[in-house]
């Protein structure tokens, strides 16, 4: 079954350019993004996950650029274009929603307006009376009580859940093709959270959109993803359809991190941990990343680069000795 | 491993009776209610939960239990002294006895002291050791003791990881060897790698230096993993308390119901499983329903919760429940 992507990333590269040296943030990342899925891309602070997304946006900054590989969005290369030709794309095809909903909002203008101001860049055709009707259609759509009420609201005078409610709003006026949520739920409370999970996953059953689902908490990717990627130190380490990656995770390090998570039900006296901390990208171990924390690291470990292979079918892990699964090898 | 189940603590460490904790807002007449009379109690050498979500007055209680804040009114006893209405001076030798650790560990050092100076700051306004050899002595046991390598005594904060620097504010608060420790929020910063790490070691040094808990959190599989007891918060009030596994097997107030189903399970085979999700906001805490704080967003509320303010019952088995129609 050949799926179409809406994107491709082949071999990027971005790196950060500092007094220090060379930092490789994004260090060659192959991601695709078929049409009408939700992907997640895991992984902790700092592991070059945000990273990713902001090559794709040309949200780097200064002292950060990409170097090397492509971007292919439905069909048309945009690594590389200029500003204003990635502005026809970038907030109307590809939209994005931020961690923080106080800060992605101008706290001295009324909600309704900022959102309206997205839909009149990207389409000058429309005219202003139809503008704010389209507006109070998408608040209602995306679960705001008393949209015209709010629609005069300053960001001030929301809730948390209400505010990212609006940010959600304002990515989906345009209709876009790829909606990137970076870590849309972390500044939520459990209860909104799942609110806004749900709200995610019925807008995209609705209009058919992909989404590509940043974030730290593998709970979440379990609740939402159709496929995920783990990323540490720049790089995939695993990459599977979700089912495949929880039922038979390959990688020490994904199963270093599904095993730290408390559960509840389990009642442990002590939780599994992985030994160290996230190396510093500066000075990265010659072979596997992950070497100087896994447990099951053997010599080889230490002396070569790992490349991603795959496993099975659609299972990709970035590892010389991945974790066997007993009911995989027996049959 | 151990028998914690059967040798249940009994000694009450600190009660809290009819606690109110209101803030000005400056409009005239306008407060906000940020904790509304509670009543509670800590039972010494237990890890007691304080849950809630944002905005539902948790850090204010923990903070107004330990003197952090001046409390509008209500008593709360440590040992039978009546510690709500002492002044400062009065409450000093107190304060050693209970400790906090913050959320935010890059907030919560000083980034112009060194790891020294940080951890023997307490022993040295406490003037604990005789001798400044004395006091290096004292912060190298403790840096042992919460696993941050002796030699890193002269860095800074910000050479440090979040996890370190989490470590770093553990062995302040634990230099004057308190009997109480507010922890509020202290993993919701860390990656989860890191903060399993520091829950084990949170874990650990309850047990080497005989603690006692109040653990404010919102994450329900955190406190599943720390917690003995669970007290829910909602606007101010307490909704439910219960044991641990009472709470997590059997709530019995609709909003833990709703607490516990809205937790993201990290297995894809539980994720059509029937969940409630709760709609509505959260109320304003400055104009509070007149009756059950939650009854805005219950779909079981009648009208004696619109109308009558639910007391926290006492149910037996140590559970205590603040609603009409409790479930079960």
């Amino acid at each position: 079954m050949e799926e179409k992507n809406i994107l491709e990333i082949r071999g990027l590269k971005s790196y950060f350019f500092t007094d220090n040296g060379v930092v490789p943030a994004v260090d060659g990342v192959d991601l695709d993004i078929p049409e009408g899925k939700i992907i997640g891309l895991v992984g902790e602070s700092g592991c070059g996950k945000s990273m990713t997304v902001r090559s794709v946006m040309g949200l780097l900054k200064y002292p950060g650029r990409v170097v090397e590989g492509s971007i292919r969005f439905d069909g048309r290369e945009i690594a590389g274009l200029k500003e204003n030709e990635l502005r026809d794309i970038c907030g109307k095809d590809i939209s994005m929603i931020f961690q923080e909903p106080m800060t992605s909002l101008n706290p001295v203008i009324k909600v309704g307006k900022q959102v309206r101001e997205t839909l009149l860049i990207h389409d000058r055709s429309i005219s202003r009376e139809e503008a704010d009707r389209r507006v109070i259609e998408i608040f209602k759509k995306v679960g705001i009580s008393e949209p015209e009420k709010r629609f005069n609201s300053y960001p001030h005078q929301l809730s948390g859940g209400l505010r990212q409610r609006v940010m959600i709003a304002m990515a989906m006026i345009c209709k876009p093709k790829l909606l990137i949520a970076d870590e849309p739920t972390t500044a939520l409370d459990v209860t909104i959270e799942a609110q806004i999970l749900r709200l995610m996953k019925e807008l995209r059953d609705e209009t058919g959109m992909s989404v590509l689902l940043i974030t730290h908490n593998l709970g979440v990717v379990a609740e939402l993803c159709d496929y995920i990627y783990v990323m540490y130190a720049g790089k995939i380490v695993e990459q599977a359809e979700t089912f495949e990656l929880f039922d038979h995770t390959a990688h020490p390090y994904t199963q270093g991190l599904l095993d730290s998570i408390p559960r509840i039900g389990r009642n442990a006296d002590r939780l599994h941990t992985i030994p160290g901390v996230v190396p510093n990208l500066l000075h990265l171990p010659k072979g596997c990343a992950f070497c100087n924390r896994c447990e099951l690291a053997e010599k080889s470990c230490h002396d070569q680069g790992v490349e991603l292979r795959e496993i099975s079918p659609g299972h990709k892990v970035r590892c010389i000795k991945p974790i066997e699964h007993k009911e995989v090898t027996g049959s | 491993m151990n028998d914690s189940m059967n040798t249940a603590p009994q000694e009450v460490l600190l009660r809290a009776e009819h606690l109110y904790k209101n803030y000005s807002t400056g409009k005239k007449g306008r407060e906000v209610h940020a904790v509304s009379d509670v009543n509670l109690s800590i039972m010494k050498g237990e890890t007691l939960a304080l849950v809630g979500e944002s905005g539902c007055g948790k850090s204010t209680l923990g903070r107004t239990l330990i003197h952090m804040l001046p409390a509008t009114s209500g008593s709360i006893y440590y040992q039978d002294m009546d510690i709500a209405a002492m002044d400062d001076k009065q409450f000093k030798p107190y304060r050693r006895k209970m400790q906090m650790i913050f959320q935010d560990p890059y907030a919560s050092l000083d980034p112009r002291m060194t790891v020294r100076n940080i951890i023997a700051e307490p022993l040295e306004t406490y003037k604990v050791c005789a001798t400044k050899e004395e006091t290096t002595e004292r912060v190298l046991k403790l840096m042992d003791a919460v696993g941050i390598p002796g030699e890193f005594l002269n860095r800074y904060p910000h050479q440090f990881s979040g996890g370190q620097r989490q470590r770093i504010g553990i062995a302040r608060a634990i230099a004057l060897q308190p009997e109480l420790i507010i922890c509020d929020e202290p993993v919701s910063a860390l990656d989860v790698s890191v903060q399993s790490q520091v829950l084990n070691l949170l874990k650990d040094i309850q047990h080497a230096f005989e603690l006692t808990y109040l653990f404010i959190g919102h994450d329900l599989s955190v406190i599943n993993f720390v917690a003995d007891r669970v007290c829910v918060m909602f606007l101010g009030c307490i909704c439910e308390v219960a044991g641990k596994d009472e709470l997590y097997s059997k709530p019995l107030h609709p909003y833990s119901e709703f607490l516990l189903d809205a937790i993201p399970v990290a297995d894809p085979h539980r994720r059509n499983r029937q969940r409630k999700v709760l709609t509505g906001e959260i109320p304003s805490p400055m104009d509070l329903p007149k009756g059950c704080c939650f009854c805005t967003r219950c779909p079981y509320a009648t009208d004696i919760c619109r109308k009558e303010r639910p007391e926290l019952r006492d149910l037996g088995d140590g559970r205590q429940v603040a609603c009409h129609h409790p479930l079960g």
